[in-house]
């Protein structure tokens, strides 16, 4: 009996002793990360842009004061664009013209990611469908989108489904191309783990799959976002019609129409915008949320 | 190997076996056409027994283990276990998108287990690794022993009969390995499982098996087994462990001495 107490007390002494070495070497292993510092975040990311922007408003100024371009009809002054953005602001348009945009181009987004997302998985996991239209659909990727105005316009005539049609033939392609690759690049070790962990068939694709092709895909809707906004402002600009109300397309078209400079550059200005701020309010946080969970947003 | 066999069968009398390979080959086809791998295995692993699998590289080890795991078809034999099989990988294999608690509640999904027990069970199992605690923690936040130890927790989590672990501590430090193996130690005889463990190194096959097969090289085959009756816990420096070693070292020596041969 006194030999089993022991025994059993050398046991937990054992295990014990065995919990203390584990906890010891977990906390010498493991590493802190966390985020940096507000102040730290302003002067890497955010100074460097502003002084670029800054650089370049002070060289259109200086072409215009030093008189390099004197001709206001080719290079309208920063204050003439400025005066535009408050005529349309106080006509209560503005908002009007980008918000005619954004919503058509954020619809159709939408619409190409409900098309695209089931297209890229019946792609990458289907090898016959890959064999048939892998190929078409990254070749269409290199395709302008603009080339798809044209017979949209003799197909659908100039409405807003003519629209969406060249937003959904620019950004389909973009979205699933980027699934592809992005399940493509699955480790096969997930794939096996899964596996024996039962995860296969649909349930494999929805636990396994998507998730490890999530940057990917991401990478993919990034794309997919800027070739739908690039090819709804080429349709914008070329079909343009009273019907369709006024986006910024046509703004840059009735500018040029006009002979007002300041009306296109505007125009232009917007567009840039718009652009920049879907992807860095949007896109960005997603993506670098994504990569961050998964430890691969690291600092060198 | 007397002992082994006389203590299955005393375990056990209704359920024979936690997994049975019989006669089993396996080839691939390579660039001078079918290139044999396995060759007329058999082998059996009683309920509750660990066994390790040793061998130079080009033995298969991993092969068989993949078939034990389902994952691959012999090209001949079969290959019985009772139920799907857990298996460990040499990387960890956890998933990058979830936390260490629900890569373990995955596992627990997969195999049905209700919602609401997911959560408590997979602290449970986070707690026989001794992690308490990482529940919430990214994989990448964890060290090289502890997502082993998840990736262990994970495995156990599918509630096999059978773990299969395919060189698990490999890719660690010294000092993590050997406390990795008074852990997996420890959790084999709470759980009473049966392992079969692949490695190449000897010393640690001797620490951990009750039983150590050798496989030869090109093609694969059982070339001698032997019975390990140290008693548990033992330490990977202990003078028993170091002769049985050098026994087998020998033995794997001769069996790759072989192959310089012709």
């Amino acid at each position: 009996m006194a030999s089993t107490e022991t025994k059993s007390a050398a046991a937990v002494d054992d295990s014990h002793d065995l919990a203390g070495l584990e906890a010891g070497l977990d906390a010498l292993e493991t590493v802190h990360t966390g985020r940096p510092p507000l102040r730290q975040t302003l002067v890497q990311k955010v100074l460097p842009p502003v002084v670029a922007v800054v650089l370049v408003l002070v060289v259109w100024q200086a072409l215009i004061t030093f008189k390099v371009v004197d001709d206001p009809t080719k290079l309208p002054s920063p204050g003439d664009v400025w005066g535009e953005v408050q005529d349309a602001w106080l006509q209560g348009k503005l908002f009007g013209y980008i918000w005619t945009s954004v919503s058509r181009g954020l619809l159709g987004f939408l619409l190409a990611l409900v098309i695209g997302t089931p297209l890229g998985l019946l792609v990458a996991r289907v090898r016959f469908v890959r064999a048939a239209i892998g190929p078409i659909l990254s070749g269409l990727q290199s395709l302008p989108s603009v080339a798809w105005v044209p017979p949209a316009v003799i197909w659908l005539g100039l409405n807003s489904s003519m629209m969406y049609a060249v937003i959904l033939l620019g950004a389909v392609p973009s979205i699933a191309n980027g699934l592809v690759s992005g399940v493509d690049q699955v480790p096969p070790l997930f794939l096996r783990a899964g596996r024996t962990m039962g995860a296969t068939g649909l349930r494999g694709t929805w636990h396994i799959v998507m998730p490890a092709a999530l940057p990917g895909y991401l990478a993919g809707l990034k794309q997919g976002w800027a070739f739908s906004w690039r090819s709804l402002m080429a349709a914008e600009i070329i079909a343009s019609s009273p019907d369709l109300g006024v986006g910024l397309g046509q703004l840059l078209e009735n500018g040029r129409t006009a002979s007002s400079m300041s009306m296109v550059f505007l125009a232009i200005l917007l567009i840039l915008i718009v652009g920049i701020a879907i992807d860095l309010l949007i896109f960005s946080p997603l993506e670098r949320w994504v990569l961050r969970s998964r430890g691969l947003l690291v600092k060198s | 190997m007397a002992t082994a066999l006389a203590k299955a069968a005393d375990v056990t009398t209704s359920v024979e076996h936690a997994a049975r390979i019989e006669n089993v080959s396996k080839s691939f086809a390579g660039p001078a056409g079918q290139q044999l791998v396995l060759d007329d295995i058999t082998l059996d692993v009683a309920p509750g027994e660990f066994v390790t699998l040793l061998g130079a590289s080009g033995c298969g080890k991993s092969t068989l283990l993949n078939l034990v795991a389902g994952l691959d078809e012999p090209t001949a034999g079969s290959i019985t276990t009772n139920g799907r099989p857990a298996l460990m990988f040499q990387e960890h294999a956890l998933f990058p998108w979830l936390t260490a608690g629900k890569n373990i509640e995955l596992a627990l999904k997969l195999r049905g287990v209700a919602k609401a027990d997911r959560r408590d069970k997979a602290e449970e199992l986070l707690e026989l690794v001794r992690l308490k605690g990482a529940y919430g923690k990214r994989v990448h936040e964890l060290s090289g022993g502890m997502r082993q130890r998840v990736a262990m927790a994970r495995a156990l989590a599918q509630d096999s009969q059978l773990l299969l672990m395919d060189e698990p501590f490999a890719a660690l430090d010294a000092i993590t390995r050997d406390v990795l193996h008074d852990e997996l130690t420890r959790i084999w005889r709470e759980t009473r499982l049966s392992v079969l463990f692949v490695t190449h190194n000897v010393r640690e096959a001797v620490r951990l098996a009750q039983r150590v097969v050798l496989l030869s090289s090109r093609p694969g085959r059982v070339a001698h087994q032997w019975t390990v009756d140290i008693p548990q816990p033992r330490r990977i420096e202990d003078t028993a462990v170091a002769e049985l070693s050098v026994e087998i070292t020998e033995q794997l020596r001769g069996e790759i001495r072989r192959h310089g041969q012709h």
